[in-house]
């Protein structure tokens, strides 16, 4: 058996009354890639930035390489060549990616950039990794960036990785190089801990897992000899249904006819580029693309808070049979005119909620011009807040709580909530289960399934490719602004919708030597 | 002839004055580049010449060699100012006060300060300390007898600045934390400590700024009444310098012209302004702010943008 390179024993930790991590204990041997599983906000994160030096534990003991350990900062962390991949990329966007790589390495040596980059290109081609030293971070893709990230901490001389959600941001063909990588790095001796809750990531690239529910170490299991069923049980605390009963859609209508699409930023890049497409009443319209690629600004397009450079946006109205187009209209038009639009953005907090407003309030936001006196009248916003935080399990105090105190998935929960409580006939979400847990999402997914059931023309944009597979009808694909391609839920296959996510890159070079000869 | 002699004549009042704004600038934009923006500098500035004027009082009828009593006032000066700037590290990194109110009340207590300080040093015979400061020049027949030995110091701390930011390790990390102080602290660089020191420097040599317009430019006791004004006006020349110590070099002597054109402009005859145009005259560095700010942000490069996590509070354990 091989030696643990690192151990922990009994690791609590707590913020304030909420205890993150409660007498964990697990271990790590040399040259093994080891997944840690749980859900959102089961508390893996806080338990690894624990071996990063980022937080320190409350109490339990930490070994390394047999050797009782205490890692009070990152610095520590990196004496014991542990070293931590954030999720949430810790790189300065203005740097280059050598400047990045070498802050807060002091070797002695004399500080010189070229010597820095050819010891990262000889870390890089040892393992395969396709880098430019030179490179400022802001120019560079999610997946370079995390190239980065991993060559930051072998660079430090690192032996143990670990990698908090890695393959939340990639194509799955990124997603595999990325595997191939590690295996690699395993096959040298590293050890490597890679946090995540997609179960099919852990079955195809971990040696052993180990699970965590609500701050508890439930089990650690050789990878081998467990399946997806046995995981999520683990992971859930219960059984759990993880098929989404995907309907027919009945009676297809058009509802949102968009053509051509143009769109300019601030800085004067094109985010969308001629982008062309139907939205039909009873079907959950996908969209799939890697995090920027224009979805977001696609949606609030149709939403009215995006500046068009040109297209149209046509809407059927079902009731009166005519088209009405909601090109450069406010919201607030967009309503006037009868058309009833929903929208969950991404920022929940930024452009859903006010977090400082409790949750009846936040139902008033929506519904704030239908008073007719100079009073506010709070019976029926708050009749609607209790209607949904019964039917959709929202965990609060109550009703005057602030919304910003809620988790993530309970302000998801009221957002969706109040925007399905409007009656849409059509209904825009942008990753709505982001940071939500298995049981939310499912509720989720299974709330668009019904609206989708009840005639309302759905666009959901997805970040995770097999949910949008098995949800949607149909899933639109948005690469660089552009549409490469409409594909049919029912039987596209994960690799070729990544393929179309990052398939304009080459079109876009291929114009480029054109234009260039 | 006179034409030519009178732009010199200006460019020798305009130049000089700019070191002020350059002392000031300097000392903000690394502070700025640890990612505070101390709105406190217009009372380091103040404290630094209170300590640097009470220094020179002390000494200079010690007997000790006159080039002693500059490089003491100077260190002093400096002192005084860094003290200024670890109360304000202290409230704004350690005790995570607002840093716009922190800086503000600095400030307001830098100014009050000085006025009292100023107005118990009454033995100081400032035409004599001029000649102090200009020592090495003084006695010469060129034009550079306008100029101290704090003009050279200036440009000689900008430069270094520049080196140390652009050069070094230590300019690495201090831009890091600037940008974004949850990654400096992650891989190992100690936020907290480089927040104090580098604001604690830049506040000192802010503060050699008031020192150097009383004792090296201005010459007289009332001078000091002006400081807080140049402070101001040092703030906007960080951002008309996009935080950069070099290009705040020409920017300082660009603001000293502008500066001091609201006195000159109205003394040429030929011209014929009103005595009530110059309180407008005096805008023009203030207008020339604003509209280079608009040209950076419309440009939007983003090299060019303040540090970005500038004025805000890192908390290691905020998620």
């Amino acid at each position: 058996m091989a030696e643990k390179a690192v151990e922990l024993v009994n690791i609590t930790k707590k913020f304030g009354s909420i205890i993150a991590n409660n007498n964990v204990s697990l271990e790590v041997m040399k040259g093994e890639i080891l997944a840690v599983l749980g859900e959102n906000g089961c508390g893996k994160t806080t338990l690894m930035n624990m071996i990063a030096g980022i937080y320190f534990p409350d109490s339990g003991r930490i070994f390394v390489d047999g050797k009782e350990v205490v890692i009070r900062s990152p610095k520590d962390a990196f004496k014991y060549k542990i070293g931590m991949i954030h999720q949430h990329f810790k790189l300065v966007d203005v740097f280059t990616a050598g400047e990045n790589i070498v802050l807060g390495v002091n070797d002695g040596t004399k500080y010189n950039m070229k010597n820095i980059n050819s010891r990262i290109m000889q870390i890089a081609s040892r393992y395969g990794f396709n880098i430019d030293p030179q490179k400022k971070i802001h120019e560079m893709s999610v997946s370079e960036k995390q190239t980065v990230e991993i060559i930051k901490v072998l660079y430090r001389g690192a032996d143990i990785l670990i990698l908090d959600e890695p393959t939340a941001v990639l194509t799955p063909q990124e997603t595999q190089k990325l595997f191939e990588i590690l295996r690699r790095m395993r096959d040298d001796g590293k050890s490597i801990i890679i946090i995540t809750h997609k179960l099919h990531e852990v079955l195809s690239i971990s040696d052993r897992v180990a699970v965590l529910r609500k701050g508890e170490h439930i089990a650690t299991v050789r990878t081998s000899e467990t399946n997806e069923a046995e995981l999520t049980e683990m992971m859930v605390g219960k059984k759990v249904d993880l098929n989404i009963k995907r309907s027919e859609p009945k009676d297809p209508k058009l509802r949102l006819h968009i053509s051509n699409l143009n769109s300019t930023n601030d800085e004067g890049i094109l985010v969308l580029k001629n982008v062309s497409f139907d939205a039909y009443s009873g079907e959950i319209l996908g969209i799939a693309g890697i995090a920027g690629s224009g979805q977001r600004e696609l949606l609030e397009a149709i939403a009215g808070l995006e500046h068009l450079d040109s297209g149209e946006i046509t809407y059927h109205d079902p009731k009166t049979d005519k088209d009405v187009n909601l090109r450069d209209k406010t919201p607030l038009q967009i309503r006037d005119l009868g058309v009833r639009l929903s929208f969950v953005p991404e920022d929940r907090l930024g452009m859903g909620l006010v977090g400082n407003m409790n949750i009846t309030d936040n139902m008033m936001l929506r519904s704030y011009r239908r008073g007719k006196s100079a009073f506010l009248d709070r019976k029926k916003p708050k009749e609607l807040a209790e209607k949904i935080i019964k039917d959709l399990e929202v965990v609060t105090p109550g009703t005057a709580t602030p919304v910003r105190r809620l988790s993530g998935g309970n302000v998801q929960k009221v957002l969706v909530g109040r925007e399905i409580a409007a009656a849409p006939s059509v209904l825009m979400a942008a990753y709505p289960v982001r940071g939500l847990d298995i049981n939310s999402s499912y509720m989720i997914y299974n709330l668009l399934t019904k609206q989708k059931e009840a005639g309302v023309a759905v666009i959901f944009v997805g970040e995770d490719l097999d949910v949008l597979i098995e949800l949607c009808d149909r899933i639109l694909v948005i690469n660089g602004g552009k549409v490469t391609g409409i594909v049919d839920g029912r039987t596209a296959k994960k690799e070729e919708i990544g393929l179309l996510m990052t398939k304009t890159d080459k079109i876009e070079n291929e114009e480029a030597t054109d234009d260039a000869e | 002839m006179t034409v030519l002699l009178k732009i010199l004549d200006y460019l020798l009042s305009a130049v000089p004055l700019g070191m002020t704004f350059l002392y000031g600038s300097v000392g903000e934009i690394l502070i700025e580049k640890v990612g505070h923006l101390n709105l406190g500098i217009p009372g380091v500035m103040c404290v630094g010449a209170a300590s640097g004027c009470a220094a020179l009082q002390a000494m200079y009828e010690s007997g000790i060699p006159s080039a002693l009593i500059v490089i003491f006032s100077i260190l002093a000066a400096f002192a005084g100012a860094a003290m200024m700037g670890a109360v304000y590290s202290l409230l704004t990194v350690t005790l995570k006060a607002n840093q716009n109110v922190t800086g503000l009340a600095m400030t307001t207590f830098g100014v009050g300060m000085m006025k009292f300080v100023m107005s118990k040093l009454t033995n100081i015979r400032y035409l004599y300390a001029l000649k102090l400061f200009r020592f090495p020049f003084a006695e010469s027949d060129n034009s550079l007898k306008y100029c101290g030995v704090m003009v050279f110091l200036a440009v000689i701390i900008a430069v270094v600045a520049s080196f140390i930011l652009n050069r070094t390790r230590t300019g690495l990390y201090i831009k890091a934390i600037g940008e974004n102080p949850a990654t400096a602290d992650a891989v190992g660089i100690n936020v907290n400590g480089y927040k104090y020191a580098v604001t604690c420097i830049g506040c000192g040599i802010s503060g050699l700024g008031g020192l150097f317009y009383i004792m090296d430019y201005a010459g007289s006791q009332e001078a000091y009444l002006s400081i807080e004004g140049l402070g101001w006006l040092s703030i906007a020349l960080v951002i008309f310098a996009l935080w950069k110590p070099i290009v705040s070099i020409f920017g300082s002597a660009l603001f000293g012209a502008l500066y001091v054109a609201g006195s000159y402009i109205p003394g040429i005859r030929e011209l014929k302004v009103s005595m009530a145009a110059t309180p407008l005259l005096k805008m023009l560095p203030y207008v020339v702010t604003i509209i280079v700010l608009i040209i950076i942000s419309a440009r939007n490069k983003k090299e060019n943008q303040p540090p970005q996590s500038l004025g805000m509070t890192y908390f290691r354990e905020e998620r």
